[in-house]
């Protein structure tokens, strides 16, 4: 298959496109990248991506990074059903809406605090998150919920309308990730509740499940991580806390 | 068409730029972030998102810049340059335009906001490593624009102007308005602008910009009921 992509199953934006090229059966080949050791600095992986980052796509001699203009690729090489990013101009730039103000407004550092709440605390940095820290993180990630199920998740229905877009995968990701440290936001939110049932549905549990595996088990992925990448993990990690 | 637009803001100047370079008559409905008007009841009618720029087309209501670019573009079936839908070309503008709201846009905007806001919210300056981390984070944004984005092409997708360039320029113009310089010692993002301006037009550059590029007279201008209302969010930020 000429089409490849590079994923690690941590990184939220590389589920979405995992569970979107899944769903629609395409023909691309998924090569697993671990970024906890380091895979994404190789010379091989910077020929595919050189800002080292996954997902990355490699079709043929065109390489590209970026989960969302990968989806919107796939979508129209493959002509996947409409839904997915309807052309049609109103049901467009909703997606659109959410798929930019998603980058900020959920995508934001109080996540990554709760998914590095282990990671910190735990073998690989050795410090305390501040308390007021993950008091603002929590009152932010509350306060975006809120924002989701308010304005963006449509009654009864998805983000973008009636059927499921890129927009439900980009934002269930993002939402499952607290999950990885034990925090699980659907708790006392029925809106929200109710619309991940439907996207799970949607996509089919067998492979949402799949999808989540990893994330699901990352507590006891950092207790094995190799201490000579702590080193890597650590500037990174007190710059997100700092 | 009305645009709820405060030149100030970088999102609000590519969807300004754009409209005017596509000919699309809109009404100007000027929304003043520093009298926090975007917090008011008046504009929460308009958008709950409290954001600015928000386009209204008839009853529909869109925010989101790069939202309100594509709609404009399919709309007014602007020429296809803007926004190719060649399979590959679209594939590289969208890269740009989801690659810059963590990158480019976040660090520029920081810069703005240590420089411009920092002493008015916490009154006092910004410290030293503060800003040194900031710097260095939107110098690895202008790295990568010259050299993953742009490389040896006029423009970040190929020959011609698109929208990924009309809203980099926006995003630049943010921290140079603050009196950092990042075109000396830059020859291809220098020559890159000039370009821009070029295709976009020397008047309606310096419309867009004039602004911004008065940035330092904020905090004479910024109403201080407002600056109160502002303060616990953006002590938030800083600390």
């Amino acid at each position: 298959m000429s089409l490849k992509l590079f994923l690690d199953m941590i990184s939220q934006p590389c589920r979405s496109v995992f569970l979107f090229a899944k769903k629609n059966n395409l023909p691309v080949e998924v090569k697993l990248i671990s970024l906890k050791n380091g895979e994404q600095h190789t010379e091989k992986f910077r020929k595919v991506n050189p800002l080292r980052k996954v997902p990355a796509l490699k079709d043929g001699d065109f390489c590209m990074g970026e989960s969302i203009p990968m989806m919107e690729y796939m979508a129209e090489k493959f002509n996947t059903p409409d839904h997915w990013f309807p052309k049609d101009l109103q049901k467009r730039a909703r997606v659109n809406e959410y798929l930019s103000w998603q980058h900020l407004g959920i995508r934001r550092v109080c996540f990554k605090l709760l998914s590095l709440r282990e990671e910190v605390d735990g073998p690989v940095v050795k410090l305390e998150v501040p308390e007021d820290k993950m008091a603002r993180a929590m009152e932010d990630l509350n306060w975006s919920l809120d924002l989701i199920e308010k304005t963006f998740i449509k009654d009864g229905g998805f983000i973008g309308g009636e059927q499921i877009s890129i927009a439900d995968l980009v934002a269930i990701v993002e939402i499952m990730q607290p999950f990885a440290s034990g925090v699980d936001v659907f708790q006392g939110r029925a809106k929200l509740s109710a619309w991940k049932e439907r996207v799970v549905q949607a996509v089919g549990k067998e492979l949402f499940d799949e999808a989540h595996k990893t994330i699901l088990s990352a507590k006891d992925s950092v207790k094995q991580l190799d201490s000579s990448k702590v080193e890597y993990f650590r500037p990174r990690v007190l710059r997100l806390i700092s | 068409m009305e645009l709820y637009l405060d030149l100030f803001s970088q999102p609000c100047r590519a969807v300004f730029l754009l409209a005017k370079v596509l000919e699309i008559p809109f009404e100007f409905k000027y929304v003043n972030l520093a009298t926090g008007q975007h917090l008011g009841d008046e504009f929460g009618k308009i958008s709950m998102m409290r954001k600015v720029p928000v386009m209204k087309d008839g009853e529909f209501v869109l925010t989101e810049s790069t939202a309100i670019l594509e709609y404009m573009v399919q709309k007014h079936r602007a020429p296809d340059h803007w926004f190719p839908s060649e399979l590959l070309l679209r594939a590289r503008i969208n890269e740009y335009l989801s690659w810059q709201h963590t990158n480019l846009r976040a660090h520029g905007s920081k810069i703005f906001l240590l420089k411009m806001l920092f002493p008015l919210m916490m009154g006092c300056e910004v410290p030293k490593e503060k800003m040194d981390a900031a710097m260095e984070d939107l110098n690895m944004s202008l790295i990568q624009l010259e050299n993953y984005f742009l490389q040896n092409k006029p423009f970040i997708i190929g020959d011609k102007i698109s929208v990924a360039d009309i809203v980099a320029m926006a995003e630049i113009m943010q921290p140079v308005g603050t009196g950092v310089d990042v075109f000396t010692g830059r020859p291809t993002l220098s020559a890159w602008r000039d370009r821009v301006t070029a295709q976009v037009g020397v008047e309606l550059f310096k419309e867009a910009n004039e602004v911004i590029m008065k940035a330092k007279d904020l905090s004479q201008n910024i109403d201080k009921t407002a600056l109160e209302m502002m303060k616990p969010k953006f002590q938030k930020m800083f600390s």
